[in-house]
């Protein structure tokens, strides 16, 4: 085996020691042995770090190639391997940096929880199957590593599993990812026998051969199935549903897990399988995207759990990246999971450290009944914690799009190749750059809402308030790294100029390539025309929605209450603060029906099937015994088989008069019966 | 010992039982004291079992998956009707086989606690064994049906004294319902002696003249009846929907480890009696018969599934769960029609597999049950809604026990997640090679198929999430986590879970020359028929 192999296969695998370390040695140790977790977690840093390093090296060709038989009936066999490409590698830093970061994080955040090690050993086997994805090289493998962060983000969103709320939330995410994970298998077997692989470069290969022309709308319909795979795990309309109830999880758990890397899943793999993606699923996966990212920001508006609008930021986000992918902005799409990751990491660790430092207020206090994640009772911590409002504030602004900052070249991005799109198809696809600028104006007002409501004004507690001081280095250095890595100079080195994206990024990964009948050249054309007019209206929108969010939360011109009010005359603020009712429609119309029916079949089943049908088999079988029975001892015993017993008995009755004792009776007897035999005998 | 190795794997149990009456009876001489008898007796079972264990796995590794039917013992038994006592294994019969001997002596094991009776429980429990292994290892029908038929008696009895509160009404049922597939067996078995030239049970020699037969009864074709009387014999033991019924009951009300087995190693000589007698006498048939068997696997899914999702007993959710499961291997065994070769491969491999693994996993699934059951006594997801204490009715029956039982919900959470086909375990290969296999024929069934992977992770994540999650319900604060008798019954399955999910590759290299020859023998029987 070269080095690249093992370095591939230490990745893959130092997570996995971890996990069985912590599970099996770790608790017996106690907290030290989270060590084992951090140098494990290094050691993939540093060689995702070297995969990184490689890929400016090699030109043109994967870093690394490698597949083996997992297994084979002879003609039936499925591989594993590892292709690792820019793309990956790139993936491969961002999961493997988050996730050490969220290591350190953790150590401070978790310390003193009773499960401490259990809960290291659940990040690293997160890791372990995030980076499987990263790394897969076919769509079964990669369907292996999808369920299985399925199970660890299971694990961990029901860490605290005493709280219902939790295991309510591990259990609905789990579900609803299966709803998705059913559409991506199915698509999975028809690309098998349609290709007779499952390799992802091969289907591309055989695309671009023209294998598939002839068979269009089955591609189509693989493409849609398979993304329905993503649909569930990077929380699309309409399985988004899980992901704001995840937020249960630990804050490190829902940066790492639930805002970086895992719900990047899905738009990883589309972006994996773009080169096989109809103009068709396209289209359908840009309408899914423009949809999710439209509808989460509304809802993000009206929360006042400061997780739960970063949850639903991040499916706006999310939404985004689809939607880029969708309307062949490959490299933009990739471009933004990367800088999402980062700034949203950090926001959602800096909201970690509020709540963590809230609770521990509130703790000091006593106060075991204000909830430490609602917003509407905090105000004014800047002063309290200047690190974290400070790296927030850097995340808000890469969020939010501002220029200086990542999120505004990704955003951007995006934006052009929703206006290219609409330039080339007209008609209703303006929808697309009108969800894509419309969320883009929401999500600028809704983190600024947050931070002024969070770190601005005046206390809403102020004995609470009182109490409240910044967290320790683990927690803080983690924010700071991250706040770096949400400015855009790091993405355009060597270029310095902050507002243009040609760097390193755009170097290492191409505009993407497609074959199944969408023209890569004139889409990024298009992009290309498109650029200024919406770096222009991106702006335009991002300045609104910040001007908006300070006039409402921070200069307080306008009275939020009666803001809301007013939207609520039409409905819009209960529309949005109920999350549009999808939760309760669901409820309705598919939960409740179908656990009604399972009920019914059961009853059928049991009641109706077995204990009336087949148990009166059984019954007429009983009554057919009985009345054979019956008749057998009533009838035919009693009175054919008896009755001649009692013939015999009255005849012998009768007869017993004749025995009269008297000796001339028999002597006549005697002579008659003589005296016929003899008549008889004559006759003959 | 190794020419006769097959026959020892059949009557070392039948030893053991044999050295425990003689044992009870002297014991009765001398009088020696019960306690020391009844664990006499356990010592017993658990050696003769042991033993066949290692015979099997010596057997395993003496095995060549390329040489057909192998350890072939064959002298006449009754020569008059040309009845031998003919035995062999192939590839099809390895994996239950190996199954047999390791969930006999884990049943044995997690039957330490048993006080009722233990001389005549071990002595049942072994005579079963024989005729487990008899059955997976006869290769004339006649001596196939009398192991079949000897494995019936101990079971009703088993379940009959010692199973739950209605255990009478089990027994009967599982006895009647199996009885009433053993005519329709009887039946066929003589239909096939009959019209069979030669007269012969030897299922080898009947793989050439089965299909030959060419007579109608009331103008139907024998070979049809015949198939049809075999079938419904078999769909009884899988058990298909609709001739579940007795599953549900016999599993509850059965003790622990019968209700292993018969879940582990009952269930899958339905389906072991179609691979083995169905498909190679009349191949022709299978295409015949192949989408209905896809229909019938789609609904055992679905159907299964639905139910296990409204129960209330954790016992009874397990159950259902391997008529879903069963579904599974029958879907995988109609795509061996399939054109596609890899299709066929794979539903028919996935078939055995999913066989083999429910086996292994199903066995987790109640031994875990059972470890609850002993110290709780009870084992309700939800209370009943007419449960005679309304205070409790339609109330969690536990809640919480993650906080207090970390090794046990950790066990509990492994069957789970190995029960709803998570990859890296053994399941999960399975169910997908039958899914693959399907979908090669049956695209639309098999899609319906696919919701099987939702609705098996519906109950098993409710049930945990009830009975392990939430706060701690202080009824159960004083249960004790798993003794190591009981993590001995589970690591080996636990183990074996895991081996097969990583690493499939032992059971099915040892597995697919047998499979992939029995395709090859139906397709060629298609290709003749125009069909291939």
């Amino acid at each position: 085996m070269n080095p690249p192999i093992i370095f591939a296969l230490s990745i893959l695998f130092l997570p996995l020691v971890s996990f069985i370390f912590q599970i099996f040695i770790g608790w017996r140790i106690g907290r030290s042995a989270h060590w084992v977790s951090l140098i494990c977690l290094g050691g993939v840093l540093a060689l995702s770090l070297s995969f990184f390093a490689n890929a400016f090296l090699i030109e043109g060709y994967p870093i690394l190639e490698e597949s083996v038989t997992w297994f084979s009936t002879g003609e039936f066999t499925i591989a594993m391997g590892f292709n690792i490409d820019r793309v990956a590698a790139i993936m491969l830093v961002v999961v493997s940096l988050i996730s050490f970061l969220v290591h350190v994080y953790s150590t401070e955040y978790l310390k003193g929880d009773p499960r401490y090690n259990r809960y290291f050993g659940y990040l690293g086997l997160f890791t372990f199957s995030m980076n499987g994805i990263v790394l897969a090289d076919n769509l079964v493998m990669m369907y292996v590593f999808w369920e299985l962060v399925g199970l660890s983000s299971y694990l961990l969103i029901g860490f605290w599993f005493e709280k219902p709320s939790a295991a309510d939330a591990g259990k609905k995410a789990f579900l609803t990812n299966r709803v998705g994970d059913i559409g991506m298998f199915i698509g999975i077997m028809i690309l098998f026998f349609l290709f007779g692989t499952v390799n992802i470069e091969d289907i591309a290969y055989e695309v671009s051969l023209g294998m598939a022309d002839g068979y269009m709308s089955l591609l189509t319909a693989a493409g849609i199935l398979v993304f329905m795979g993503a649909v569930g795990k990077s929380a699309q309309f309409p399985l988004h549903i899980w992901l704001p109830d995840a937020m249960e999880g630990p804050t490190p758990v829902s940066a790492l897990i639930h805002a970086a890397t895992m719900v990047a899943a899905g738009v990883y793999m589309v972006v994996r399988i773009f080169a096989f993606l109809t103009p068709t699923a396209l289209q359908f996966i840009a309408v899914v995207g423009a949809v999710t990212a439209l509808m989460a920001a509304i809802i993000a508006i009206t929360q006042n759990d400061i997780k739960r609008v970063l949850a639903y930021s991040t499916v706006s986000q999310l939404g985004y990246m689809i939607m880029a992918l969708g309307v062949g902005a490959y490299q933009a799409g990739f471009f933004h999971l990367t800088t999402h990751a980062m700034f949203k990491a950090c926001l959602f660790l800096a909201s970690g450290s509020v709540i963590h430092a809230m609770h521990h207020a509130l703790h000091h206090k006593g106060d075991h009944d204000t909830d430490p994640q609602d917003m509407r009772n905090m105000g004014g911590l800047k002063s309290k914690l200047p690190v974290t409002y400070w790296t927030m504030l850097i995340a808000t602004l890469a969020l939010s799009g501002v220029p200086l900052f990542s999120g505004f070249l990704s955003k951007d991005a995006i934006l052009a190749g929703t206006l290219a799109y609409y330039h080339a198809h007209h008609g209703w696809t303006i929808f697309l750059p009108i969800a894509g600028f419309g969320a883009a104006v929401i999500t600028a007002f809704y983190m600024f809402r947050l931070i002024f409501m969070t770190f601005h004004g005046e206390p809403a507690k102020p004995d609470v308030h009182a109490h409240v001081h910044e967290n320790p280095l683990p927690m803080t250095a983690p924010l700071v790294v991250l706040a770096f890595l949400s400015i855009a100079i790091v993405f355009t080195l060597p270029g310095l100029n902050p507002i243009v994206n040609h760097g390193w990024f755009t170097h290492l990964v191409t505009t993407g390539e497609n074959y199944a009948g969408l023209v890569m050249e004139e889409t990024v054309e298009g992009i290309h025309h498109a650029h200024n007019a919406a770096m222009t209206i991106s702006l335009i929108v991002a300045t609104l929605g910040i001007l908006f969010a300070t006039f409402v939360y921070y200069l307080k011109k306008v009275d939020a209450g009666k803001l809301a009010k007013m939207m609520n005359r039409v409905g819009l603020y209960n529309l949005s603060f109920n999350k549009f009712y999808i939760d309760e429609i669901y409820e309705a119309v598919l939960y409740k029906p179908f656990f009604w029916w399972c009920n019914v079949f059961s009853k059928i089943d049991w009641d109706y099937y077995d204990q009336k049908f087949i148990d009166g088999w059984g019954w007429v079988t009983m009554k057919i015994s009985e009345a054979s029975g019956y008749s057998d001892y009533n009838w035919l015993d009693q009175k054919v088989v008896d009755g001649f017993g009692k013939l015999t008995q009255y005849f012998s009755k009768e007869l017993k008069q004749t025995q009269s004792g008297v000796i001339q009776n028999y002597v006549m007897g005697g002579v008659f019966g003589l005296l016929i035999i003899l008549i008889i005998f004559q006759s003959i | 010992m190794s020419s006769h190795i097959l026959s020892w794997l059949v009557f070392i149990p039948i030893i053991g039982a044999l050295v425990s009456i003689v044992y009870q009876q002297a014991a009765k001489v001398k009088g020696l004291d019960a306690e020391v008898v009844a664990g006499t007796h356990k010592w017993i079972a658990a050696v003769a079992t042991g033993i066949q264990l290692l015979f099997a796995v010596w057997l395993y590794t003496m095995y060549d998956p390329a040489g057909g039917i192998q350890f072939q013992e064959k002298f006449s038994w009754i020569p008059q009707f040309n009845i031998d006592y003919f035995l062999g294994a192939d590839g099809l019969s390895m994996p239950m086989i190996l199954l047999t001997a390791l969930l006999s002596f884990i049943g044995v094991v997690s039957s330490w606690k048993i006080k009722k009776s233990p001389f005549g429980y071990f002595a049942m429990f072994l005579l079963l064994d024989t005729g487990m292994m008899g059955v997976f290892v006869s290769l004339d029908f006649f001596l196939f049906y009398i192991f079949w038929e000897v494995m019936l008696l101990p079971m009703y009895f088993l379940i009959g004294i010692w199973g739950g509160p209605q255990r009478q009404y089990a027994a009967i049922k599982f006895f009647l319902y199996t009885l009433f597939g053993s005519v329709f067996m009887l039946l066929a078995m003589l239909g096939l002696y009959f019209y069979a030239d030669p007269h012969t049970f030897n299922l080898i020699a009947l793989i050439q003249s089965a299909s030959s037969i060419d007579a109608t009864i009331w103008g139907i074709n024998v070979q049809v009846l015949i198939w049809v009387a075999l079938f419904i014999g078999f769909a009884i033991k899988v058990p298909i929907v609709p001739f579940h019924t007795w599953l549900p009951l016999a599993h509850v009300e059965a003790p622990t480890a019968i209700s292993v087995i018969l879940a582990g190693v009952l269930l899958k000589m339905g389906t072991y009696g179609l691979l083995r007698i169905n498909y190679p006498l009349f191949p022709e048939l299978v295409y015949w018969f192949a989408t209905f068997l896809a229909v019938l696997g789609v609904i055992n899914i679905i159907w299964g599934a639905l139910n296990a999702i409204a129960q209330v007993d954790l016992k009874k959710m397990v159950a259902y769960s391997s008529v879903s499961h069963m579904g599974y291997v029958l879907l995988g065994m109609a795509a061996l029609i399939s054109e596609s070769p890899a299709g066929a491969q794979a539903g028919i491999n996935g078939a055995l597999m999913q066989m083999f693994n429910h086996g292994t996993i199903t066995a987790m699934l109640f031994l875990l049950v059972g470890v609850l059951y002993d110290q709780a006594h009870h084992r309700y997801i939800f209370y009943p809604k007419d449960y005679h204490d309304p205070k409790l009715a339609g109330q969690p029956g536990f809640g919480g026990l993650g906080a207090k039982l970390p090794i046990y919900s950790a066990f509990v959470a492994f069957a789970f997640f190995a029960g709803l086909g998570l990859p890296a375990l053994s399941g999960f290969i399975s169910e997908v090679m039958c899914f693959i296999g399907g979908f090669s024929v049956f695209r639309t069934l098999t899609i319906i198929g696919t919701l099987g992977i939702l609705l098996n992770a519906i109950y098993f994540l409710r049930a945990y999430r009830y009975v392990f999650m939430g706060p701690l319900n202080e009824k159960y604060a004083g249960l004790k986590d798993m003794t190591g008798r009981e993590m001995f019954t589970l690591i080996p399955l636990g183990i074996l879970v895991l081996l097969f999910g990583v690493y499939p590759a032992p059971l099915l290299d040892m597995i697919a020359p047998t499979m992939n020859a029995l395709v090859d023998l139906i397709h060629s029987a298609g290709s003749i028929m125009g069909i291939q």
